[in-house]
């Protein structure tokens, strides 16, 4: 029996298990399921990570010719990050979805699809092999589908579903043209053809192949310009899904890039170039359309594409690295971006999750109605605002550590840069502190607004915390949260392995001295151990010393006004007004405003729509061109029945006679042609 | 270390040599330069009045803005002295472990649940995160040209050779001052003396703070000036001796709160809604500093 059998035999039974156990068991069953391919899928990932690369080889069939299984320390890591999130999501879900008990069938439908998305990530992280590679890629985006859809009467997740739905087809397209145009050329299909397709031609046509089988990866990453899906799906889908799909599921796009790299070989100084580029302008326009949202779930999605956008910088720099020959770029290029993708997976799924609590305690996600939650939801404000550190990259949290080997590794490129290099290198910098500071910007924003001041909306219900089965899973992950501010050494070196096999091509005998980072690191985790300590002394100080003094609770300062301030509070837009009057010439801010007129004035009012000036070019304008062209062919669609049989009995016609016809014209020009 | 004790000293008397100018300039006879150090002291001694909508968040605030700025100061050199912490890449560990204290000043002003108070909010956050790239690409360009990434390490080894280099030295000093003032509101980005919450940015953050809370952010300023002023005075020490740096230090550093001080007195306050444009201006002198680094190096020949 081999261990692939076994692995789809679980996935099978449980399955078939799910739909027949009661509705109280079947968040169980998928829970315990997740965690029981996790333990299967573990083994050979953390064997991988120290050094044992796993690798089996599938008989396949005639098609497909033989099915490679390998799990190198790349595969491995991902896989890892995957196993986590996934875990915790189950976990999370498990308890989110008590809510929705009485929907049996749908219920079914989603645990069975959570299986399956996890089942199909962890096969493509380990596939070898394009088709085997493309069924899993299929698995997984159909099934995400349909965690998506979830709470489909609403009119809102049916057409973000179905956006998904075509992109991430669109997506399979790309790379199913880059996979048929190696397997065309080399007859296999395994991943290995890629790298003797490319090394035999010159170097534009792996990148043409790269660029092909990247902007596949990138829509389901969600690269700017191809992220238009993402803001739609992750506020539809429930919390635990959006957490999931922007913590791992879009990463298996990272995944899918990285992967590439490894096999396709061209001149990566170019490739780097480009991908530091659009890297940049991905987390630039990511965060700043993240400012201007007013849904809260939406504005977490916004943040998914700056922070994808980050982990491409890394692996620009990375590439750039190999193109230059400088191992030390590479390790902290590589490993800033394996430790990021990481990082974007705990804190965003945490920032999901908790933004989940707050749509179910309130019914709804926005911003400028919620405010005051910090008094009925403590937990879930400590949690977010963890996360919200995190994600703007603040020590002594995770994601100061990979912005920091990001902004290392772009100084280290820095001596003997010739100019393109050096002003891609001053865009990065210029880009990385701005997106720092922006998604401060709207992280106060996001926490203030949300969960500070009092109350700007009253609310049928009062709304609650949320019970200690749903806060475990998250204090689990603010501890690997500040696991990894504290002790940044201990995971970095643990990325070692993936890293080396980026070394490939720029020295040929490893990286010397494999991390030269590592010892930094150990300078940042004390710099964020002594922060720690400092501030809680400096707290349990002031609190030793304040205990002794007359303390009174009166109102908040408003100016000698001693009514209801509620109304008065800033609100989420007159936070980020400022910014929004800097920023409209570049993006699309549609406005509605009526204005107070005349002795006795009535309404007045003025209403922001944040739109997405990429997505209106890019896919709106398409589209629209589109229809208008096919509306010239709706006479076809007429609602007679008969018309459509009868459309249906030429289709088959002509695929019957079509061939036939062909044959004889070929041989009458035969006959012609030898009298 | 030493540089740590040297800051922390002269943070105590930086707002009073301010003031001082400030009085000697308008011609009144003034407070002594230990007047703001009096005042401290009689706020640490009161008891508090916290707002009712606040949360734990406004009390932890103050604590945390406090010790990241103590952070900021552990890493700052002294000539070819290394801060208390020091590893390459330290500037980006000073510039985001600021970036964690503001976070946290600027939610414990949303916290009140004020509008004036979000208003100061909002325009800490706009301000600092226009400020932030040209801190980056100051200090990049110091990278490029010294080939290190630890404040230590780029200021012991800042030769300025050709003439050009001066100009990189006033240009980099100009930018520093502003990030200092930017940093910490004071004119003429925001002008702390006016009592029109309206217009000001920093204060009136600290409208509900009171007591001990109060004390410590109010202390924050000094020290942060004293820190940035720390930073400007490592741009001219190279690697003096002891004897030398410590007088150079404490030298530029009063140079630097008399400057404060006449800027304050003879300068009048921008328009605030212009003020983030201006800000990001400063990313195009750090810009400058870049292109007069490429020249040095002779990237353009």
């Amino acid at each position: 029996m081999n261990p692939i059998g076994v692995f789809m035999l679980f996935i099978g039974i449980a399955i078939v298990f799910i739909p027949l156990v009661s509705v109280e068991r079947k968040g169980i069953v998928a829970l315990a399921t997740v965690i029981g391919i996790a333990m299967v899928s573990s083994i050979p990932a953390i064997a991988s990570l120290t050094g044992n690369p796993f690798e089996y080889v599938l008989q396949g069939s005639q098609i497909t010719g033989r099915i490679p299984v390998r799990i190198d320390a790349l595969s491995g890591w991902f896989i890892l990050v995957l196993n986590f999130t996934f875990i915790t999501g189950a976990w999370y879900g498990l308890q989110y979805m008590k809510a929705y008990r009485q929907q049996r069938e749908m219920l079914s439908l989603h645990a069975i699809s959570y299986i399956l998305v996890f089942a199909g990530l962890i096969a493509i992280s380990a596939l070898q092999h394009s088709m085997a590679f493309l069924i899993a890629w299929e698995i997984m985006a159909l099934s995400s589908f349909f965690l998506i859809i979830f709470e489909r009467h609403r009119a809102e997740v049916i057409k973000a579903g179905i956006n998904y739905l075509i992109q991430s087809h669109v997506c399979i397209i790309l790379l199913t043209l880059g996979f048929i145009w190696v397997a065309m050329n080399e007859n296999s299909y395994d991943f290995n053809a890629i790298v003797q397709f490319t090394e035999k031609r010159p170097s534009s046509v792996g990148l043409a192949l790269f660029l092909c089988l990247f902007s596949g990866f990138a829509i389901k990453a969600g690269f700017v310009p191809f992220h238009t899906w993402l803001p739609y799906a992750h506020p539809a889908a429930p919390a635990h899904v959006s957490g999931v799909m922007s913590g791992v599921i879009i990463k298996i796009g990272i995944y899918g890039i990285l992967r590439m790299l490894l096999l396709v070989r061209t001149d990566f100084l170019v490739l780097g170039y480009i991908l530091l580029f659009l890297s940049v302008l991905t987390g630039i326009y990511g965060v700043m359309l993240a400012i201007i949202q007013h849904n809260l779930k939406k504005l977490l999605a916004y943040h998914s594409i700056e922070n994808i956008g980050i982990i491409g910088m890394a692996i620009g720099l990375g590439c750039i690295g190999i193109g230059k020959g400088n191992p030390g770029l590479v390790a902290l290029g590589f490993s800033g971006a394996l430790l990021h993708t990481l990082n974007h997976s705990l804190f965003k799924s945490l920032l999901f999750y908790a933004a989940g609590h707050v749509y179910q305690a309130t019914h709804t996600m926005d911003i400028e109605k919620l405010g005051g939650l910090v008094k009925k939801m403590p937990h879930t404000t400590l949690l977010f605002l963890v996360a919200s550190l995190a994600i703007c990259g603040l020590p002594p949290f995770n994601g100061f550590v990979s912005e920091f080997l990001i902004y290392t590794g772009m100084f280290r490129a820095l001596p003997g840069s010739d100019f393109a290099l050096l002003s891609l290198l001053v865009l990065g910098f210029f880009g990385l502190a701005l997106i720092g500071g922006l998604a401060m910007f709207c992280f106060t924003k996001a926490v203030g607004t949300v969960f500070l001041g009092s109350p700007r909306h009253p609310f049928a219900h009062d709304p609650g915390e949320a019970g200690w089965a749903k806060l475990m899973p998250m204090y689990v992950i603010v501890v690997l949260l500040l696991g990894i501010g504290l002790f940044p050494g201990v995971f970095v070196s643990l990325l070692s392995k993936p890293v080396e096999l980026y070394s490939f091509i720029s020295s040929g005998n490893g990286l010397p001295g494999i991390f030269p980072a590592v010892e930094t690191l150990s300078g940042i985790g004390w710099g964020a151990a002594i922060f720690l300590v400092l501030a809680g002394l400096i707290f349990w100080l002031r609190t030793r010393w304040v205990m002794n003094r007359v303390q009174t609770y009166d109102q908040t300062w408003a100016c000698g006004y001693e009514g209801d301030t509620g109304k008065m509070q800033y609100t989420a837009s007159s936070f980020v007004r400022a910014y929004r009057k800097l920023v409209e010439p570049v993006l699309s801010i549609h406005k509605k405003k009526k204005e107070i007129t005349g002795i006795f004035p009535v309404t007045a009012g003025q209403e922001t729509h944040p739109g997405d000036k990429i997505e209106e070019w890019f896919i709106d304008l398409p589209v629209k061109g589109l229809k208008k062209f096919f509306n010239r062919f709706i006479f076809l669609q007429n609602g007679n029945l008969q018309f459509y049989i009868l459309y249906g009995v030429v289709f088959i016609t002509l695929v019957l006679v079509l061939p036939l016809v062909i044959e004889y014209f070929s041989a009458l020009i035969q006959f012609l042609n030898s009298i | 270390m030493i540089s740590f004790i040297l800051i922390i000293l002269m943070s105590l008397i930086f707002t009073g040599i301010v003031i001082r100018t400030k009085s000697i300039t308008s011609g009144r006879k003034g407070p002594g330069i230990f007047q703001p150090l009096k005042d401290l002291a009689r706020l640490f001694k009161k008891g508090s009045v916290y707002s009712q909508t606040t949360s734990f968040i406004f009390q932890l605030a103050p604590s945390v803005y406090l010790a990241s700025i103590l952070m900021a100061v552990l890493v700052i050199p002294l000539g070819q002295y290394k801060g208390i912490l020091s590893f390459e890449g330290d500037f980006v560990f000073f510039a985001y472990v600021l970036g964690a204290g503001k976070f946290f000043s600027i939610l414990s002003a949303m916290d009140t649940g004020s509008s004036f108070e979000g208003m100061g909010a909002s325009r800490e956050a706009l301000f600092s995160m226009f400020a932030e790239p040209a801190f980056f690409l100051l200090m990049g360009s110091f990278a490029l040209l010294t080939g290190y990434t630890s404040f230590q390490q780029i200021f012991h080894s800042l030769h300025f050779g050709s003439s050009v280099s001066y100009v990189l030295m006033v240009l980099a000093t100009y930018v520093l001052v502003m990030i200092a003032l930017i940093e910490n509101s004071r004119m003429p980005i925001d002008d702390p003396k006016t009592h029109l919450e309206l217009t000001m940015v920093h204060e009136v953050m600290v409208l509900d703070n009171s007591g001990f809370d109060l004390g410590m952010i109010l202390y924050g300023t000094p020290l942060k000036l004293a820190m940035y002023g720390g930073l400007i005075a490592n741009l001219f020490m190279g690697d003096f001796p002891l004897v030398l740096t410590i007088p150079i230090f404490l030298g530029l550093q009063i140079a630097f709160a008399v400057t404060v001080g006449i800027i304050e007195s003879f300068m009048a306050r921008f328009r605030m809604n212009h003020n983030a444009q201006y800000i990001l201006t400063l990313s195009s002198v750090s810009l400058l500093i870049l292109l007069g680094v490429l020249l040095i190096l002779g990237q353009f020949n």
